[in-house]
């Protein structure tokens, strides 16, 4: 963890005002120096129930071999060592090739979504930057599918992905005549279709919201003096908008990714306990792996792998990004 | 230095948590005690249209036995997408109801967990004796050797559901009882936008249990005598495959039905849209779904030649609905007392008769309200022709896996991909894989 | 929050793609929203045959019928008070905590930020068995019943939404400036009373945000509700796979409740989407 903390500190202070803080309040008030800690324990002690102590614990059981057998008193189950892990990582055995099929899947499923979601949202955000008639409206309506709370935005696009009563299968093959024959959405391959169309439909606007925000700090100024030295719209964009977001657009990507890629609410709205082969998100993979199959040994331990996963991936964008942030100062 | 820091807050966050999680291994009091003699929980599994209708129906007779016994007890019922779930982290923690519904295939795999009071001989004194069950019903309640891990509540067994009006429209005069009969008929219903039957292609539950008694018709079984995962032996792959092909091959299934996961195939059915149906106890269903019992006829489900009997010629699982008893109860006495309750034939009767299930109490069963025709085939197939699931600690696994990989068949044959004996295999394989190897 | 920029007008192209493009997207987004509303007016047979856009009859049934097939009542005040409860407390923990983050230098403060943000990377299933292990050891230990209890749902969601919320803050906090609560101190106040007097009014905007974000956060979580809540906790999320039922899918009644759970969320995000904005601006993405 202390490999990546230089490059989140950078994201946690590029967010203070400046770069040299007001004058330390500190003369005088040593008899405060507990103060900080005292604010700061409801936090700790919460993270620490919640978050870090559940978290080892999953570390602990992922070296153990906690099957149904055990798990009534799991601290009786066996010592695995290394077993979970080799299990899951030997990718010409079947579990692993699995475990490997899925994390693909889901690799894949984050860079479009989030792709998409950060192109649309930024889209509309820069065509919304001036205004025009209806633009409050809109932009309330915009965010309407971020509001809805998940299991009632899925759940209407399992109504709506249905083979034989969904809306989809009505417009593209009864209506439009795309199709020879009614799509399967909900099983088979068009599975990964339905998940990203869902998944960005919903995620979007939190980027349009985060991209707006970030527009709003751009000086208006920069955009006159750039319309006097004659630059286009097109000119504008490049030349002032993207560069400013670019900060945004930094914690925005990470923030995106982390989410997506550990989102278990929508498949599993979406397609219930097991998931089609082609839409086998990783979170899920692990939560059948854990309760379906009653291994929840190999479900840590493939948790855990997923852990260090994206502490490794978060590290090193963290790294990159802030870099080239220094340079750039 | 800093990094120094950061080790030292890490290691005592560790040493915490590792403090924390040692005393963190459940509860593993042995028995169960009677520290608390007046109250009960008690998880009932969802068997009628909703929630609150089996509230409904079970609500006055818990307040029957508080008034008999004094006991409370507190109801909930817990929709099946959540149940196994539940019963896992309640065994898990230690903390859960006192009595708990179990689909009676789970009987084997939630025995292996040691979190159900085992039921020996002594135990069932209690509830008056094994002997006033069924033997079919007893056979679910555990792997063979061993005490059950529950007491049957309801059975239920699957039955050939055919809609009278469009058998006469299509000229068949009789209900088919055989697989190539079933097929044929299938075949002169199939027009119109109609079709000759429906299945729950989506849910694994409802595959296996088609699956597996396709397989013993087929003389195999998906496990060898000792308790090994053998999915892939040559009758398991036909019976699999004789499965799909209904939909595959014959033609005789809606292509939709491959996502169907919430009971669409009975709907289906009340509204005209399949003529036949193959499901358990499904009279209440069909009821409260607006069909009358005059629109349909019940028959057993076909075999491949000849009649329904043992052996290759059965044609049901042992369907049903076990009573267990948390071994961490804290009031063993009450539970014991509320399982001879449930398990009454008063009781018996009234239960079975909301859900249209039979009584497996073999006194209850012989009441007059289980003769009629629905009923009269039900009993004979428990009785004569059906089979009980592999009761191995690995058969909640087997379901997912095998339940799964029958999807992903009825997906391929959807989408109009061949589904051929080497497809079936693969599927198979990769089914078989899954399976715990210890 | 007109932001004008150019003098000048935008060129023909631009205008035309602004406008196919939002078009398009007002359609992607509103059609499932019309659907839900449409769907949950509809009779349960226009629901469980084709799909028609419009109702053959309109009715009002399904938004009647929500309330026996489920106990949606029940439902919905346990989802207001857990999820209300927890909004709460993650909003004042969070304060506090990036009030001292922000104001003050204390060692450990960087191992503080980076684990707090690192827990973002958990995924959820990891300690979804461990956490029911601690909160049934510490109802025995102690008789504070967390496992199956409102308490131990709003604990688990305030703790799901503080991260990001503490992050957001210090954000926030940092561009109020110092002055402020320096003159509040000079004034008498004590750390607390300038935090509450100067900081926290100053920083409504970015409280907002986190507050709708953490609302958000608990009424709509699926998993840990689904296995740590009972009939008598259970919230909406879970609540509303009741609609799915032995018999039949009620379409129609579930996307009326869907509607009706939909509403308040919505309804609230969108009156202080301004806030939230604002808050934005000037917190996490500053």
């Amino acid at each position: 963890m202390t490999a990546t903390a230089p490059a989140a500190e950078a994201t946690v202070r590029k967010s203070s005002p400046g770069t040299a803080r007001g004058p330390r309040r500190r003369t005088g008030r040593l008899r405060r120096v507990g103060l900080p800690y005292l604010l700061l324990l409801p936090a700790l002690l919460l993270e620490l129930l919640v978050h870090l102590v559940p978290m080892v614990i999953g570390i602990v059981m992922s070296f153990k071999e906690l099957t149904q057998f055990y798990i009534r008193d799991w601290s009786t189950a066996p010592w695995a060592g290394l077993d979970n892990y080799s299990v899951s990582v030997d990718f010409d055995a079947p579990v692993g090739k699995a475990l490997l099929h899925s994390f693909l899947v889901t690799v894949a499923f984050t860079v479009l979504s989030v792709g998409l979601c950060w192109l649309i949202g930024t889209a509309a955000a820069v065509f919304m930057q001036d205004t025009f008639r209806g633009r409050g409206l809109l932009r309330a309506l915009f965010l309407v599918p971020y509001a809805l709370p998940v299991y009632a935005a899925v759940i209407t696009w399992v109504f709506m992905f249905q083979h034989d009563n969904g809306l989809v299968n009505h417009v593209l093959h009864d209506q439009l005549g795309l199709t020879d024959k009614p799509s399967f959405w909900l099983i088979g391959d068009n599975s990964f279709v339905a998940l990203l169309t869902v998944s960005v439909w919903k995620g979007w606007p939190f980027a349009f919201l985060i991209v707006m925000a970030g527009l709003q700090n751009i000086p208006r100024e920069l955009y006159e003096a750039a319309a006097l030295d004659g630059a286009g719209m097109v000119q504008q964009l490049r030349r002032i908008t993207l560069p400013s977001l670019r900060p945004v657009n930094q914690v925005l990507v990470l923030v995106l990714f982390l989410w997506t890629f550990n989102d278990f609410n929508t498949p599993y709205v979406l397609f219930g306990k097991s998931a089609p082969e082609a839409a086998d998100l990783i979170s899920v993979h692990i939560y059948q792996a854990s309760f379906v199959t009653w291994n929840f040994g190999t479900g840590s331990a493939m948790s855990v792998l997923l852990l260090l996963f994206l502490l490794v991936v978060t590290g090193v964008y963290l790294a990159l990004t802030s870099r080239g942030r220094r340079t750039a100062q | 230095m800093r990094s120094i820091r950061a080790a030292a807050t890490g290691a005592v966050m560790l040493s915490l948590a590792l403090a924390a999680s040692a005393c963190g291994g459940g509860s593993s009091t042995g028995g169960g005690s009677n520290d608390s003699p007046k109250e009960l929980t008690y998880w009932a599994s969802n068997q009628g249209a909703s929630i609150e209708a089996d509230k409904k129906v079970l609500q006055p007779e818990l307040d029957k036995f508080e008034k008999q016994t004094g006991i409370k007890v507190k109801l909930e019922v817990v929709p099946w997408s959540d149940l196994l779930n539940r019963i896992l982290t309640a065994t898990t923690s230690g903390q859960g109801p006192d009595v708990l519904n179990i689909g009676n295939t789970w009987s084997a795999s939630l025995q292996a967990t040691g979190g159900l009071l085992p039921w020996d001989d002594q135990q069932f004194e209690k509830i008056g004796g094994k002997d006033r069950f069924v033997d079919s019903a007893l056979g679910s309640t555990g792997a063979e050797g061993q005490p059950p891990a529950a007491v049957p509540l309801y059975s239920m067994a699957y039955a050939l559901y055919y809609n009278k009006q469009m058998f006469a429209d299509a000229g068949i005069d009789a209900p088919p009882a055989t697989w190539d009969e079933f097929v044929a008929a299938g075949k002169k219903l199939s027009k119109d936008g109609k079709w000759g039957t429906a299945m729950e292609g989506s849910n694994p539950s409802e595959n296996v249990h088609h699956a597996y008694v396709f397989a013993k018709q087929h003389g195999a079984d998906f496990f060898t005598p000792d308790g090994k995962p053998d999915f892939t032996n040559d009758g398991a792959v036909a019976a699999v495959k004789q499965y799909v092909d209904l939909m595959a091959k014959d033609k005789i299934i809606a292509p939709g039905n491959a996502e169907y996961a919430q009971n669409q195939s009975v709907s289906d059915f009340a509204k005209g849209k399949t003529g036949m149906l193959l499901w358990q106890s499904a009279s209440a269903n069909l009821t409260s779904q607006g069909m009358s019992e005059d629109a349909y006829g019940i028959a057993p489900v076909p075999v491949q030649s000849g009649t329904p009997g043992a052996g290759t010629q059965v044609n049901s699982m042992v369907a049903g609905i076990n009573l267990a008893v948390f071994k961490n109860t804290d009031n063993l006495d009450g539970a014991t007392e509320f399982v001879k309750f449930m398990t009454s034939d008063a009781e018996q009767k009234i239960l079975n008769t909301a859900y249209s299930s039979i009584p497996p109490v073999k006194a209850a069963q012989a009441d007059p309200a289980f003769n009629t025709p629905a009923n009269a085939v039900l009993k004979d197939t428990l009785a004569k022709s059906a089979v009980a699931l592999p009761q191995v600690p690995d058969e909640s696994q087997f379901e997912t896996a095998v339940g799964t990989a029958v999807k992903e068949l009825f997906a391929d044959a959807a989408a109009g991909r061949p589904v051929t004996t080497d497809s079936v295999k693969a599927a198979l394989t990769k089914a078989q894989q899954q399976m715990p190897t210890k | 929050m007109s932001t004008p920029r150019s003098p000048m007008a935008p060129p023909r192209t631009f205008l035309w793609s602004r406008r196919i493009f939002l078009t398009l997207l007002t359609g992607f987004v509103l059609i499932p929203v019309y659907v839900m509303l449409s769907s949950s007016l509809k009779p349960l047979a226009d629901v469980t045959g084709a799909f028609r856009w419009l109702p053959t009859e309109l009715t009002i049934r399904p938004y009647i019928d929500i309330w026996s097939t489920v106990p949606l009542g029940r439902y919905f005040v346990n989802s207001l008070i857990v999820a209300g409860a927890a909004t709460v407390c993650s909003v004042v923990i969070a304060v506090f905590s990036a009030y001292a983050v922000s104001r003050y230098s204390f060692r450990g403060k960087r191992v503080f930020t980076v684990t707090v943000l690192s827990t973002q990377m958990f995924p959820g299933i990891l300690f979804l068995l461990p956490l029911f292990l601690i909160y049934v050891n510490i109802g025995n230990a102690t008789g504070i019943a967390l496992f199956g209890s409102r308490g131990g749902l709003i604990l688990t969601y305030l703790t799901f939404s503080l991260p990001f919320s503490i992050w957001m803050l210090i954000g926030y906090f940092d561009s109020v400036p110092r002055d402020l609560d320096e003159a509040a101190l000079v004034d008498g106040c004590g750390p607390l009373g300038a935090l509450f007097r100067v900081v926290v009014p100053a920083a409504v905007p970015g409280i907002v945000a986190v507050a709708v974000y953490a609302f958000m956060t608990a009424w709509g979580e699926v998993l840990f509700a689904s296995v740590m809540t009972n009939d008598t906790t259970r919230t909406l999320a879970v609540g509303l796979q009741g609609y799915s039922t032995l018999n039949d899918v009620y379409w129609n009644q579930i996307m009326a409740a869907s509607l009706v759970v939909s509403v308040p969320v919505v309804a609230g995000f969108l009156l202080l989407q301004r806030y939230l904005v604002a808050g934005l601006t000037a917190g996490a993405v500053k």
